[in-house]
């Protein structure tokens, strides 16, 4: 076990180098200013400014955020992670209990199902930036027994938006994938339907609800930066992204210090899955061959 | 100052399935309420606010949306804040900061905020569009927009854009190109290669694009904050050449403090939030035309993009399209107002479209509110005219910090 998460941590280090390593070679071979594939330009720049050298990007980081003075960019951005990454995890979880209930609703009831599962599929065409704007403006409009709704909490839905749709479609998948022998066995003892869910469809349901949380997770964490980003809410990783690109005319490296921030924050969202993955199997019983 | 042209479109694709989603899930709402009694007429309204001479108990609670982050653009709200004058007119100011989607006057409209700041041809398409709000004051007197390039292109006035590749931002920020183009006889979809353009520098660094669109207050010191590769050194005014289309008669009228219209008319106590509001807000703009350092460390304390000597280069810039106020700090000058009028709806872009079909009414500006707040605003003896005001000459420093 633990051989195995010692190779897994060299081959990511080993995976990262080697992403490095590509993007420097790209910069010696590359055309400093690009170049165009019949008329496409699509064959990206290798200069300084647009592709700046990866130990710049790491130099960058110890470097204070306004280069007058303060703590590293790298202290910074991790405060600006920390602040996304909750509002993502709230998302997930908000995204991840709705997604379950309606494919609840929907495992139960085939009408349900045909009612709902048209607008969970529709509901993911709406553009998040077009939501935006309505749902930040949200706070001070809304008040649910004297919370009053604040802009953080705007984010978090439209992180839960775009979450809840693959935990859905993926746990409905799974309720429904229940062996129909055991189904019938269930029918037998004459359970309700609420045992049968939690006995039998729920851990059935497993490997498919871990797999939609994973995606889920990103997703989750792609929304909070994007409504962050289109709506200007201040102390994340989308502000430091859409202001650090300002600033890129005369600092280059900037912009990478959030870029790697919410890599960071990605990974650790997605980690954090994987856990619920190990615990959940740590007690699932081996299939009797 | 970003705004997208396809966001009216999406969000009321949005607004559509939202509704169609609600109709979709109500069958077991009960039955429609009855129908509200006729409203009888509301309770004889308060007597309006006393002005603000006299105590003042609760301060009333205003936003104010701004177009984009805290950055010396905005000094003169923050420097009201902070130097108490919006407390000292009873007031309790929230500003509100941008974001990409955020569109102040859509904002406005919607009745998220009581007051947003947006430049005049971008609200007046809004207001054509249906959204009922009111310039009440017209804070930045002149056009800062410039069209930057390298001194080796040759381009000194619009006249040398023919035949260039022209940066442009889109999203409405273009006219001011067009009309100049238009002035000097050249089309702009044969003449001049227009390229869309990025809210950075990058592109004309990159050599990309000849000319690029630029604020004096923003952009254009982007540019003197990048290193030379040829020199180690940063860039210097001498590098380039600046086309300013103040100069050319094509300028547009810019940051404006717009309100609500049906409000302005009908409620009584927000007419008189918004002359103290505008009165306070003009108190912070003379502090920072007398204070500009002050000005600077001031939104430095809100946390903005970009470091200290961008700030306090973007403060000064601020002032100069402020100060003088020939007219009086606020006021809306008709003869700029109607240039810019004219020029929105007489320069088709390169889709033949204007940003207005047809002028807009005489409600579209009023002037009565920055009248009144010149009398709350001067009596303390504060210049509100700015007629001695002389810039300072600013050093920016690499990155702007």
């Amino acid at each position: 076990m633990l051989r195995r998460a010692a190779r897994k941590t060299i081959l990511f280090v080993v995976a990262v180098f080697a992403v490095g390593c590509v993007w420097e070679l790209y910069k010696v071979i590359g055309p400093v200013d690009g170049g165009s594939v019949f008329g496409w330009k699509i064959i990206p720049k290798a200069s300084d400014r647009a592709m700046p050298h990866t130990w710049d990007m790491i130099a960058r980081l110890l470097e204070p955020e306004n280069r007058s003075g303060g703590s590293p960019i790298a202290v910074t951005v991790a405060g600006y992670s920390w602040y996304t990454l909750r509002l993502a995890a709230v998302g997930l979880l908000v995204g991840g209990i709705v997604g379950i209930g309606l494919a609840v609703l929907m495992a139960r009831w085939r009408i349900a199902s045909r009612a709902i599962l048209p607008w969970v599929i529709m509901s993911q065409t709406v553009p998040l930036i077009a939501l935006a704007p309505q749902v930040v403006s949200w706070s001070g409009k809304i008040e649910l027994f004297g919370w009053e709704w604040p802009r953080w909490a705007s984010v978090c839905a439209l992180a839960a938006f775009l979450s809840f749709f693959p935990v859905a479609v993926g746990t409905l998948k799974g309720l429904t994938s229940v062996p129909a022998a055991s189904l019938e066995l269930m029918e037998t003892y004459a359970v309700p339907w609420r045992v049968t869910l939690m006995k039998l469809r729920f851990p059935a349901a497993v490997p498919f609800i871990i797999p939609s949380l994973k995606l889920a997770a990103t997703l989750s964490v792609v929304g909070v930066i994007v409504a962050e980003i289109s709506t200007g809410i201040r102390g994340g990783i989308g502000r430091a992204v859409l202001s650090y690109q300002q600033a890129s005319t005369g600092d280059a490296e900037k912009i990478y210090s959030a870029v790697f921030g919410a890599a960071a924050l990605g990974l650790a969202l997605f980690g954090s899955v994987v856990l619920l993955e190990v615990i959940v199997n740590r007690n699932r019983p081996r299939e009797a061959t | 100052m970003r705004i997208s042209k396809h966001r009216g479109v999406l969000a009321g694709l949005a607004a559509v399935s939202l509704l169609v989603a609600a109709c979709g899930s109500d069958d077991a709402e009960p039955a429609a309420e009855p129908a509200a009694e006729p409203a009888a007429e509301p309770a004889a309204e308060p007597a309006a606010e006393p002005a603000a001479e006299e105590t003042c108990t609760t301060p009333d609670e205003v936003s104010l949306q701004l177009q984009w982050f805290a950055q010396a653009q905005f000094a003169g709200y923050y420097a009201a804040v902070d130097q108490g004058y919006y407390a000292d007119h009873c007031l309790d100011v929230t500003i509100v900061e941008g974001g990409l989607d955020i569109v102040p006057q859509t904002q406005l409209a919607n009745g998220d905020v009581d007051f947003a700041l947006a430049w005049v041809p971008k609200a007046l398409a809004s207001r054509e569009a249906g959204a009922d709000i009111v310039n009440i004051a017209q804070i930045f007197q002149r056009s800062g927009t410039l069209q930057v390039s390298f001194k080796d292109k040759g381009i000194t006035s619009p006249a040398d854009f023919a035949g260039k590749k022209i940066g442009n931002w889109g999203f409405g920020n273009e006219y001011e190109i067009f009309a100049a183009l238009g002035a000097e006889g050249l089309d702009p979809a044969a003449d001049v290669e227009l390229v869309g353009q990025n809210f950075d520098m990058a592109a004309l660094l990159e050599g990309e694009i000849d000319a690029a669109e630029a604020m004096t207050y923003n952009e254009y010191a982007m540019v003197l904050e990048a290193v030379n590769p040829d020199t180690g050194e940063l860039y210097t005014p001498d590098d380039f050449n600046v086309v300013n289309y103040e100069d050319y008669g094509v300028g547009m009228l810019q940051d404006a403090i717009w309100a609500d219209g049906a409000r302005l008319a009908s409620d009584a106590a927000y007419k008189d939030i918004a002359v103290r509001f505008v009165a306070a807000s003009m108190l912070g703009w003379a502090h920072c035309r007398d204070d500009v350092q002050g000005c600077a460390d001031i939104v430095l304390g809100v946390g903005p993009t970009l470091g200290a000597s961008h700030q306090l280069w973007q403060m000064n810039e601020v002032n100069k399209l402020i100060w003088p106020s020939t007219n009086g700090v606020g006021y809306t000058d008709e003869a700029a107002w109607n240039q810019t009028v004219e020029i929105s709806q007489q320069t088709p872009n390169l889709e033949g479209t204007t940003v207005l079909t047809a002028a807009p009414d005489a409600d579209a500006y009023t002037n009565e509110i920055v009248e009144a707040a010149w009398a709350l605003a001067g009596a303390g003896g504060v210049d509100l005219f700015g007629e001695g005001y002389s810039p300072m000459s600013v050093t920016l420093n690499e990155g702007g910090n």
